[in-house]
């Protein structure tokens, strides 16, 4: 329904409005306190308006020391950890369900239920949950401080597989039956038909997933202690603890406006698809 | 050459048998239409030819060689869908050459077939075009060009037309009937439009709860009904049914009266007239209490109950008629159209 009265008009951008303010004016705080000197952003009142030293900061902490006094690895090598990470996890965990969740609902197979169950219970299990076993099997097999110990144990994923089972039993039985009539195999409709059918869903769900890899920080921190190893959004919280000495808080809202920046580019570039990706049911 | 033999072809899901016994020889170049009404097992017969389900015993010959154990994609066979199945992110022309692509044909070769079929079908201008972007006429047309283009020994069509406009529906129908008389491909067609059954088929294979009542020619099926099954389900309006007590060639009605009919046999039975052949005649032994009219322009349609009993009765007269509502009207029919079967089995009774 489409009304078109003033009041409501004017109500609905007021609280359009507020809500974008009380989102965006966080982040305005951290931009600006990234263009001011240490020294600035310890006294009070804090500035609302930008500084000039955007440039100095941003050079300190991509490729100098980063915070004074610590042993840190520079930011750009956490951003580069950060984004390998994500991506695998996003890529594993995209790969991993589409092609469990083609097994199970193309193929029969003896136990395919219970398949179907184990799967579902891992839902139960996050990484929080069984975090010492898996630390564990990860350090036993000598992935700590590794691309792969960061992003295998939070590869397994139940929901991506379900949603894939969702979009494939949308996928009419007479699309299967017709490629078969031509001659497709199984790999061929997987990757001429169902690939490309489930594009845009693809992409929403590497959204969603580059994001949650991204933020990850309770697994990073258990099992990197080498510091080129780190990931950025763990760094953060240990700047913050960083040493006996105030805060920098013009270099951590730098790296936390860094931080920011792989994720918002990934939304952006993926969006078209994101929003088809989670309205179409068409197929 | 591509006939086609079923021989003694049963399914079953789990205990449940759905189609019984099934034989049929098809000959090559003959259009085969399927026709019932639902869910009694057309689309799983067809489905079985196309390879889709597996048979559950007997045989399935295509071109004299078996096929039971064959890949659909083995049979030589094109099917169309009633939704088209069209593949919805490639253009028409991908769509058409994917099969042809797989067969690993020549890129020139895929491409002449295509532009060949486009032209029969009258789709050129569509070739790049997404399914989406069609109307569903012209996407039955993009279903029929992937199957023409893969020249195919047998056609399967799966209530095609179905999804269409009642017009558009008449126009398409003509049209797969001059198409495959032009390919001479030996096709099988399921729906259960009785017309386009009478319209389409060289034969016709009238399919009863997993039985063939009837396997003939649309004239043999509409002039020697094997069934009463049968006989009500060809022919529009619906042939007339009324319970008689048969004696040296006599027919005696519910009301008492006395119809002529080509038979030998005696006691009870059931008579079948097909409405539009009573006709009207003052002295005619079958009195009609007229309860509507219905006037289709060319021809109007008495619909009313056998004097004196309730058994409904549909008469259907050249021209306009205009005779009240609860008038009584006489008809009478020649012996010879007469139809009569056996009122336990519903077969028919020969003399
Ligand atoms: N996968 C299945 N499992 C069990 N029973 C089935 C299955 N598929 C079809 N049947 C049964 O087989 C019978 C025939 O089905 P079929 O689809 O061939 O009917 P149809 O004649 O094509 O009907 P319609 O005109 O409605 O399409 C039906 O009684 C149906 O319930
Ligand atoms: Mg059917």
């Amino acid at each position: 329904m489409v009304e078109n009265r003033p009041l409501t008009t004017f109500v609905t951008h007021l609280v359009l409005i507020l809500g974008v303010l009380a989102i965006a004016f966080p982040v305005w705080i951290t931009f600006v306190a990234s263009t001011h000197n240490e020294l600035r952003m310890n006294q009070s009142p804090l500035p609302l308006w930008p500084g000039e030293y955007f440039l100095t900061n941003m050079q300190q902490t991509l490729f100098g020391s980063g915070l004074s006094g610590t042993e840190q690895a520079p930011v750009w090598l956490m951003l580069l950890n950060s984004l390998a990470m994500a991506l695998l996890i996003s890529s594993g965990k995209i790969v991993i369900s589409l092609l469990s969740a083609f097994a199970i609902v193309y193929f029969k197979f003896p136990f395919r239920m219970g398949f179907f169950w184990m799967i579902f219970i891992t839902l139960m299990l996050p990484v929080e949950v069984r975090i010492l076993p898996t630390f564990e099997v990860v350090a036993n097999l000598g992935m700590l401080n590794s691309y792969w110990g960061l992003s295998i144990p939070l590869i397994a994923s139940a929901t991506a597989t379900f949603m894939f089972r969702q979009v494939f039993l949308t996928v009419p039985d007479e699309l299967l039956e017709s490629a078969r009539i031509d001659g497709a195999g199984p790999l061929r409709f997987f990757f001429d038909i169902l690939l490309p059918l489930s594009r845009t869903n693809i992409a929403a769900l590497f959204v969603i997933l580059f994001i949650f890899g991204w933020n990850q920080y309770l697994w990073p921190l258990l099992i990197t202690t080498d510091t080129s190893m780190t990931t950025i959004v763990m760094s953060i919280k240990q700047m913050l603890e960083a040493a006996e000495q105030s805060p920098q808080w013009n270099i951590i809202m730098t790296t936390a406006l860094l931080a920011m920046i792989p994720p918002v580019f990934v939304v952006i570039a993926m969006q078209k698809l994101f929003v088809q990706g989670l309205t179409e049911t068409d197929k | 050459m591509a006939d086609i033999q079923l021989k003694d072809l049963v399914k079953s899901y789990g205990p449940t048998e759905v189609l019984h016994h099934i034989e049929g020889d098809i000959q090559d170049g003959e259009f085969i239409v399927i026709v019932g009404p639902s869910g009694c097992g057309k689309s799983t017969l067809l489905r079985m030819v196309a390879g889709l389900e597996s048979v559950t015993s007997g045989e399935i010959a295509i071109g004299g060689t078996r096929v039971n154990e064959l890949e659909p994609s083995q049979r030589d066979i094109a099917m169309v869908f009633q939704n088209y199945a069209l593949y919805p992110h490639m253009t028409v022309r991908q769509n058409m050459a994917y099969g042809l692509k797989i067969r690993k044909l020549p890129k020139a070769d895929i491409d002449r077939r295509v532009e060949e079929a486009a032209e029969i079908l009258e789709i050129k201008q569509y070739l790049d075009r997404k399914p989406r972007q069609l109307s569903g006429g012209q996407r039955q047309r993009v279903a029929m060009g992937r199957a023409i283009v893969r020249d195919p020994q047998v056609f399967l069509f799966d209530e095609p037309l179905s999804n269409l406009d009642a017009k558009l529906r008449v126009q398409m129908r003509l049209e797969i009937r001059k198409l495959q008389q032009r390919l001479g491909v030996t096709s099988i067609y399921v729906t259960h439009d009785q017309v386009e059954a009478m319209t389409l088929g060289d034969r016709l294979m009238v399919l009863n709860g997993g039985y063939v009542e009837q396997f003939g020619t649309p004239i043999e099926l509409y002039d020697r009904p094997a069934s009463m099954f049968v006989a009500g389900f060809i022919g529009s309006p619906a042939m007339n049914f009324l319970p008689v007590t048969l004696d040296a060639g006599t027919a005696s009605l519910p009301s008492g009266h006395q119809v002529s009919v080509a038979s030998g046999h005696s006691g009870t039975a059931t008579l079948g007239m097909r409405p539009e052949h009573l006709t009207a005649d003052p002295d005619g032994p079958i009195a009609i209490n007229v309860d509507m009219l219905e006037q289709l322009g060319a021809n109007t349609l008495i619909h009313g109950r056998l004097d004196g009993t309730e058994h409904a009765i549909t008469a259907s007269v050249p021209g306009h008629a205009h005779d009240g509502i609860g008038n009584t009207r006489r008809f009478s029919i020649a012996p010879d159209l007469t139809h009569l079967f056996d009122t336990d089995t519903g077969k028919r009774l020969d003399s």
